[in-house]
């Protein structure tokens, strides 16, 4: 080939390769497209100078290009338009061959065309190809995962169930079936509703419903289950429902977790939480829960509030051990007597129980009840080797539910059994409304008082004592006043008893004792030669209280009076001890020079014997005595024969005598002639306050006195 | 080639245009449908160098591959690869440098069957059906197929991918995680789509691009720049793709920014 040949081929080639890159996408490199578009130059001069023309050949030349990617329509047109401008300068040859490169340009053009049609067809094939495969992977990815959750439905520890619309269930895994001890075969044909329980919440079927109609997509609640043997199993069960495409609904799934266990143990908690653990009864908290509930449901509401007399003396001399089964047997026959419908037993603390009634028929039931109560409980007990006897009180309420409240009406009950207790055990008192507003109030007076001594409420008067020989004041026994905020002045009979009972007595002692020392020590120093003596007193449990000795040494050592000085009186009952012998305590104040006087002396057994044994100075005769004597010459009464002999006994013995509540003249006169020593009464004085006996006190050093005459 | 997986994938739904496809129509391939070349055809109508784009895009792909197999590189990780019409990564590197490995991750099922059919029989290759942000899967699955080994260097390809995932799914994260996966003297090829330069109806296509299945997120060099953190960007850096060590007779156009992307490669440091 010569070579201007060759440098026209080359000419022709970087031409086409221009026009091409500028065509479109090329995706190879410059230099593989010069070489590609090179051989296809040299072929196209073959063509051009053949003698006869190969379409064929010259088609193939189009299809290269397509081969080669060059797919852009205007890759074709730069061929077709650079063979028609330079192939025949190219190839050397002369304008002849015009009508050759026409056909040349048609046959490119058409191999072109059937390559690209061709190739299309076949990427389009590939292209289908690959989305069916897409799917089929897709899908075999689906039926992997479709046996991963049939393999989990399978062997799910979780019940499972589907059922279809018409309520009939159509496939349960092997838990759900052994769950409720049915074969899989035969749960598969059971209609749902064939699964209801008692206990199912009562909307549980209408919540079932809505998912039927499609209106409710999950429902999740507790759910308990008949198994086929009859036995019962409770589990939580979540119900989904499966809509199909359109989103109607097609199945429902139910799965099911057996927590039967859980609930027992929940059970249990909960009963220990609400129930007394020695006796089984319920607890406080669920007497509560179920007063709650009375008194939300019910009209009326019964309880008998009870308390064994003398548990304590049981558990102190048989033991605790005793004392349980002792309670333990005494709350079986309480659930035994409460073994009826709306009746509930239960154990409030220690001895104490209660027995609720919802809805009694009235007082009579309740008494009927309390009765009944009483005849069980007092039967003999056989406790181990112990036989024993108890006794109960019981405070009865019977009430409308309207207008109290649980906490009012165990109030209520509590202080009625306090009622029953006071009027001597062993029986049971109904509730009294007056009644119980008193004890009501003096509850709440007893519970003032600790605070009414923080605040100085209580006061001291003094009442003198006259000798009545020479009608010289040669003491003072000091009364105990309270100045109540709400209520005005109280007697100490209004307030000393309950002090009594609350306890309150032996801080409230303690302070009128250091009052009264106090009061006894200044007087004793302003008018040291009067000797005037202090009398305070003591009541019964003031007096057995172990730290009275050193309380009254404490207080004299701080006060500075001269024990000579003080008396403390005591009424015969806080003399004696609980076995009715006189109190060891007393000889040790006695021995430190306190005088111990008896209190309302004649009143109580006034057993004369002890007397002896007894370190006491001073008898107090009560004021009855002393009102029935008279004129001298009318005839010696009995009282006058009893003062005159219990005078002149007193003074075998060396103990003097104290005449209270002397009012006339004429007693004291009568008095002194039959030998009593003091006298204290209105007629000698009232009780007054410190600065009016220190008023007296200061007369007295002058000219003896004695007031009201 | 891998088994099947037992991953279903998202749905394959050939009712909605795919980016993959969009992308072969612009290529002038066929492996197309209406619905594709419709959106495609939209979306050039609006930005007339759409086309050009996605054409230099392919061009610097093959330009970069390469270039990595010249630097050494025996894997190829291509993420994103859709449906490979002409001038494949496979084809360059191999014939680059024969023996190579290359593992093509693409979200679109059909994409991956695409490619599975073209690689059947192409030793040292394989596919992965996965998304770009779910990083572990693509590692664990890449390693499964005992295709490309992470203790020895390997060029993780990002062209034109990182633009779908919008920022809520954290793209640097996704890159961070591939980063971190990969031994040192790895590189990081990216390509993405950028409003620099642009006109304002490139915003616009980035709207119509949401008719895919995923939408286009235009984001400034700066921001594509800050992907390579960890990595040294190897020269010229980040530019425009057609900047991108052209070939000696390209034609590089006296306004490379109109192809709207920037390109850049970086080697892990």
């Amino acid at each position: 080939m010569p070579p201007q040949d060759a440098a026209g081929r080359a000419v022709f080639a970087r031409r086409w390769r221009r026009r091409v890159a500028r065509a479109g996408f090329v995706p190879m490199d410059h230099g593989e497209l010069g070489k590609l578009l090179r051989r296809l130059t040299g072929r196209l001069c073959v063509l051009l100078r053949a003698p006869r023309f190969d379409p064929r050949a010259a088609g193939e030349i189009g299809a290269a290009l397509v081969g080669a990617h060059l797919t852009e329509p205007a890759v074709l047109a730069a061929t077709v338009s650079v063979i028609g401008d330079h192939l025949v300068a190219a190839a050397g040859a002369g304008p002849g061959h015009r009508e050759r490169v026409v056909q040349i340009q048609g046959a490119v053009a058409a191999g072109y065309v059937r390559a690209l049609r061709a190739a299309t067809m076949a990427e389009q094939e590939r292209l289908n190809r690959a989305v069916l495969d897409a799917h089929a992977t897709a899908e075999r990815a689906l039926r992997t995962s479709e046996e991963h959750l049939r393999a989990v439905f399978d062997n799910a520890a979780v019940g499972i169930g589907v059922s279809s619309m018409d309520g009939r269930i159509v496939r349960v895994n092997q838990a759900f079936a052994d769950l409720l001890g049915y074969p899989v075969e035969e749960m598969c044909g059971l209609l749902v509703p064939q699964l209801t329980h008692p206990s199912d919440p009562p909307d549980m079927w209408r919540l079932y419903d809505e998912m039927i109609r499609g209106d409710r997509d999950h429902v999740r609640l507790e759910k308990a289950y008949y198994r086929k043997d009859g036995a019962v199993v409770r589990t939580d069960m979540t119900a989904s429902l499966i809509r199909d495409e359109h989103g109607a609904p097609e199945f429902t799934i139910a799965m099911v977790q057996d927590i039967t266990d859980r609930l027992r143990l929940q059970d249990r908690l909960e009963h220990q939480a609400n129930h007394d653990p020695l006796t089984g009864l319920p607890n406080r908290a669920m007497i509560a829960a179920h007063l709650d509930r009375i008194f939300a449901g019910a009209t009326r509401v019964g309880l008998c509030y009870l308390d064994l007399d003398g548990f304590k003396r049981v558990n102190d001399t048989l033991g605790h051990q005793v004392g349980d089964e002792l309670l333990v047997a005494v709350a079986q026959r309480l659930a035994a007597c409460a073994g009826e419908p709306g009746r509930v037993a239960g154990r409030m603390s220690g001895d104490e129980f209660v027995l609720v009634v919802a809805d009694p028929d009235g007082p009579q039931e309740l008494s009927a009840l309390a009765e009944r109560l009483l005849a069980a409980l007092t039967r003999p007990y056989q406790l181990g080797q112990h036989r024993m006897r108890v006794s109960a009180s019981i405070g009865v309420v019977d009430s409308e539910v309207r207008g109290t409240t649980p906490a009012e009406l165990m109030k209520a009950a509590d202080l009625t059994l306090y009622v029953a207790k006071q009027e001597g055990r062993g029986r049971f008192v109904m509730y009294d409304a007056d009644r119980n507003a008193r004890q009501a109030a003096r509850y709440e007076l007893a519970a003032a008082m600790p605070d009414a001594l923080d605040r100085h409420e209580f006061t001291l008067v003094y009442q003198p004592l006259v000798s009545l020989a020479d009608q010289r004041l040669c003491g003072v026994e000091a009364l105990v006043r309270w100045r109540h905020p709400v209520l005005g002045l109280l007697a100490p009979d209004e307030f000393i008893p309950l002090a009594e009972e609350t306890g309150v007595i032996l801080q409230l002692g303690r302070w009128v004792l250091e009052q009264a020392c106090a009061q006894a020590a200044e007087w004793a120093r302003r008018f040291p030669e009067l000797r005037v003596s202090m009398s305070v007193n003591m009541t019964v449990s003031q007096a057995h209280e172990p730290s009275l000795p050193f309380d009254v040494a404490d207080i004299l050592a701080r006060t500075g009076l001269d024990p000579a000085l003080l008396v403390l009186e005591l009424t015969e009952s806080a003399i004696m001890d609980t076995e009715g012998a006189p109190l060891r305590a007393l000889d040790g104040l006695a021995q430190r020079g306190i005088r111990i006087a008896i209190d309302d002396f004649g009143t109580g057994y006034s057993n004369l014997a002890y007397l002896r044994r007894l370190p006491v100075h001073t008898l107090k005769l009560a004021g009855p005595f002393v009102n029935g004597l008279r004129e001298p010459g009318e005839g010696g009464s009995v009282d006058e024969q009893i003062v005159e002999t219990i005078v002149r006994l007193a003074h075998a013995i060396g103990i003097s005598v104290t005449a209270e509540a002397v009012e006339t003249r004429l007693q004291a006169d009568r008095l002194r002639d039959l030998g009593c020593d003091t006298g204290q009464g209105w007629l000698f004085a009232r009780p007054l306050p410190a600065d009016e006996v220190t008023a007296l006190l200061i007369g007295e050093t002058t000219a003896p006195i004695y007031v009201n005459t | 080639m891998t088994g099947p997986t037992d991953w279903v994938p998202a749905g394959i739904d050939v009712d909605q245009p795919s980016a993959a496809r969009v992308y072969d129509y612009f290529l002038g391939g066929a492996h197309n449908f209406a619905v594709d070349r419709a959106l495609a055809e939209q979306i050039a109508a609006m930005t007339p160098n759409i086309g050009e784009t996605m054409r230099s895009n392919r061009v610097f792909l093959r330009r970069a591959v390469r270039y990595l197999a010249g630097q050494g590189i025996r894997q190829f990780l291509d993420i994103g690869s859709g449906i490979p019409t002409a001038g494949n990564v496979h084809e360059i590197a191999l014939e680059a440098a024969p023996g190579a490995s290359v593992v093509y991750v693409d979200i679109d099922p059909v994409a991956v069957e695409h490619s599975r059919a073209i690689l059947a029989g192409v030793d040292r290759t394989g596919v992965i059906c996965a998304d770009v942000r779910d990083v572990e899967r693509v590692i664990s699955e890449s390693e499964k197929l005992g295709l490309i080994d992470f203790s020895q260097p390997v060029a993780v390809l990002l062209a034109g991918v990182l633009h779908f995932v919008p920022d809520s799914d954290d793209p640097a994260g996704v890159v961070a995680a591939l980063r971190d996966a990969v031994a040192p003297g790895s590189y990081l090829l990216i390509s993405h789509a950028t409003a620099d330069g642009q006109p304002p109806e490139v915003i616009e296509a980035q709207r119509l691009s949401g008719r895919t299945a995923t939408e286009i997120v235009l984001r400034d060099g700066a921001g594509i720049t800050a992907y390579f953190d960890g990595f040294t960007l190897v020269d010229p850096g980040l530019v425009f793709i057609p900047q991108w060590r052209p070939d000696p007779g390209d034609e590089v156009d006296e306004h490379p920014e109109r192809v709207g992307a920037y390109a850049g490669v970086g080697i892990k440091n």
